[in-house]
């Protein structure tokens, strides 16, 4: 049989590992300079820029063309087909270009305004230009996605869509929604003032579609970390899907919930009032649920897989999962990770418990592991896992991907325990400095210099994932056959499609939740006498 | 739709888990009148320099003891420095900034509001312990941010 490998997934995958490995040495030089380790390159408007190319690199670069590059390998694989490959490939070099562009103004010092880029500061017009062309390429690739489900099921009448596209599809839809809100900003709001067209800008409108944006973007990273979780995890782990039709309704809740719940980022903000932020911060809580049925589903499928190697008692079946498999160590860690850091994202959300740790470095230890490592960890172990099938080559370095993982967790261990305890002593977050003038310093000194032992033991975590995946991608034994790419079968036989399919029905109801949650808020946002900002480069 | 059991008394167990945590949200929100800082007021930020109140914020103590404390964050500090207000007795900040967005973060507290350009940020604190506080600026604001701290001294009331 002719090897199929699968060249548009893997330069997706290329690109987004390329951005991690630059992104990352950023990283471990921000953790020394809040710790106030002096450097010879240590200086304030670097470290503004670099936090702001780490974001973007991480946040929206390493995230979008990962999930693009897995998408494009889940569709090949289960669909057997993707329609539309030069559209594709369009939208790889266009997101491409958008980025290098966007990068091109960080890395000059002219568009030092964080990833979240809230106006009044301005940057160079070609970051938000380059930022919009990541963003079309990436509803190409969700367009692309759509027509190959489409094809597929003109072919497979009556069937249900393979779980991991159940997943993808919904997390498309996740991100039409979410994008809308930051095509809005950017758009509308944010280009024609930053080309000089309109003198002023209302920063708390623009700042409110930043958020509309901005939350569902975590879901956007978390829904392909559940794919893999759902329907790789419990096959290398040696075991079964616990439950399909459960993990076919939380990709759906998904749908529903990920958009109305922004206000919650918004909490210590002027002009919204308290009730709509009420309403947003039980959104918020809703949202939790069908995380709590994916660890029960993703464990239990675990502990299948442990019993079926013998395992009976209560725990040991624990002893019996593949803890030396990279792909296995990676998703479990991520969950692990979760656990803490979904707890802390209810802190973060509890309305009035949220000014305690609003803006503090707290918020970063919190990203870290939800980001940081559910989502990240889970690329990273998805990376060993996929790389073999799209590139047929033969993973390289496998006692790196074998340890990786490991560092990784106890990295950011270290890293994020320390800032949110920082956080709650009031270390403010986004420092060049932890000492803050001289003032209060000695209050988390400590802290920040275990935060920054973990941002080392983070950055070498890192060298060994990117070497593995260079080393694999360049030298790797080209292999005969291209390995089987094996999905989790459920206990039970997937029935015919049901309500958790009905995917235009949950995207309109999935619209009117996010009509119900902002029209009113921006209707009178809008209303009042406003008084607009003209543009400021304090960097 | 097929549950099994244990994951059926699970999914129960989660959505009472959500229900209490939003219930004591929505119950303390309700009797203890704890809401985030939610005030619906515009001002022109162009034009601060002129503005009755903005224009010299200072710190007024009102016939019935109550103070009102109006801050002006700009890049890089809070106007006044050092702001100077009594213990036991309810703070009500007004804030706004004069060019990018600042946070308003008082040290230990939970005074944490966001200075948003166009927009007046209000809310009221009781500070029960005397001494000096550190107000940090906790949303990027240039290349000085980390410099823009400010000095909050409670003194203590004589009663």
């Amino acid at each position: 049989m002719m090897i199929r490998i699968n060249r548009l997934a893997a330069a997706h995958i290329a690109v987004a590992v390329g951005a991690f490995g630059v992104a990352s040495a950023m990283g471990v030089l921000q953790g020394l300079s809040v710790a106030d380790v002096n450097f010879p390159v240590r200086r304030e408007d670097l470290y503004y820029a670099s936090v702001t190319a780490h974001g973007v690199l991480m946040a929206l670069v390493f995230t979008t063309f990962f999930i693009m590059g897995m998408g494009y390998a889940f569709a090949q694989a289960t669909l057997d087909r993707i329609v539309g490959r030069g559209a594709a490939w369009f939208a790889f070099w266009l997101a491409l270009a958008g980025t290098v562009a966007a990068a091109y103004t960080i890395l000059t010092g002219q568009a030092s305004v964080l990833y979240t880029f809230y106006p009044p500061l301005k940057a160079h017009p070609l970051f938000y230009i380059g930022a919009t062309l990541l963003i079309i390429g990436s509803w190409i690739w969700g367009g692309v996605i759509i027509a190959s489900i489409r094809s597929w099921r003109k072919d497979h009448p009556g069937e249900a869509l393979p779980l991991a596209m159940h997943g993808t599809l919904a997390n498309i839809i996740v991100w039409y929604l979410a994008t809308t809100g930051l095509a809005i900003e950017v758009l509308v709001l944010i280009l024609p003032w930053a080309l000089g067209w309109v003198p002023t800008i209302d920063p708390l409108l623009a700042r409110t579609f930043f958020w509309w944006f901005g939350h569902p973007l975590v879901y956007f990273w978390l829904l392909p970390a559940y794919v893999l979780w759902y329907t790789v995890a419990p096959r290398v782990a040696g075991g079964r899907l616990f439950s399909d039709s459960l993990a076919r309704m939380v990709f759906i809740l998904f749908v529903l919930l990920s958009t109305p719940v922004g206000f919650h980022h918004q909490f210590a903000d002027p002009g919204i009032s308290a009730g709509w932020k009420m309403a947003h911060t039980i959104t918020t809580y809703a949202i939790l649920f069908p995380s709590f049925v994916t660890a029960f589903t993703v464990i239990a499928s675990f502990e299948v897989a442990g019993r079926l190697k013998g395992a009976t008692g209560l725990f040991n079946w624990i002893a019996k999962l593949p803890w030396g498999d990279p792909f296995f160590a990676a998703i479990a860690l991520a969950m692990i990770a979760f656990t803490f850091g979904g707890f802390g994202g209810a802190i973060n959300a509890a309305y009035a418990m949220n000014s305690m740790v609003h803006n503090t470095a707290w918020i970063m230890g919190h990203f870290h592991l939800t980001l940081g490592t559910t989502a990240a960890l889970s690329f990273m172990g998805a990376t060993y896992w996929l790389l073999p099938k799209i590139t047929g080559r033969d993973l390289k370095l496998t006692g790196l991907a074998r340890v990786q993982p490991y560092l990784w967790f106890l990295g950011m261990a270290f890293f994020s325990t320390s800032y949110h305890i920082a956080g709650l002593r009031g270390l403010p977050r986004r420092v060049f400095s932890g000492a803050l003038s001289g003032e209060l310093g000695e209050q988390w000194h400590g802290l920040t210099v275990i935060a920054a032992v973990g941002g080392a033991i983070l950055f070498i975590s890192a060298l060994c994932y990117v070497a593995v995946v260079t080393a694999t991608m360049s030298v790797g034994r080209r292999m005969e056959t291209l390995p089987a790419f094996d999905l989790a079968v459920p206990l039970r036989p997937v029935g015919a499609p049901g309500l958790w399919d009905r995917f235009g029905l949950w995207t309109v109801v999935a619209v009117l939740m996010v009509l119900l949650a902002y029209a009113y808020p921006i209707y009178s946002l809008i209303g009042q006498t406003r008084y607009g900002s003209p543009p400021f480069q304090p960097f | 739709m097929y549950v099994e059991t244990y994951e059926r008394a699970w999914m129960w167990l989660a959505g009472g888990l959500i229900a209490v945590f939003l219930g004591v949200i929505v119950v303390t929100a309700a009797n203890g009148a704890i809401a985030p800082p939610s005030h619906m007021e515009t001002v022109d930020p162009a034009n601060l320099s002129t503005h009755p109140e903005f224009g010299s914020p200072t710190v007024k103590t009102n016939a019935d003891g109550s103070v009102v404390v109006t801050v002006v964050a700009s890049m890089f500090s809070f106007t006044p420095d050092p702001i100077e207000v009594p213990a036991d007795t309810p703070i009500t900040f007004r804030l706004t900034s004069s060019d990018v967005i600042h946070g308003f973060e008082v040290v230990g507290t939970n005074a944490n509001a966001m200075a948003i350009p166009g927009y007046v940020s209000q809310f009221t604190v009781t500070f029960k312990k005397s001494g000096d506080y550190v107000i940090a600026c906790n949303e990027y604001c240039g290349v000085m941010h980390h410099t823009m701290v400010g000095k909050l001294t409670v003194k203590p009331v004589s009663r």
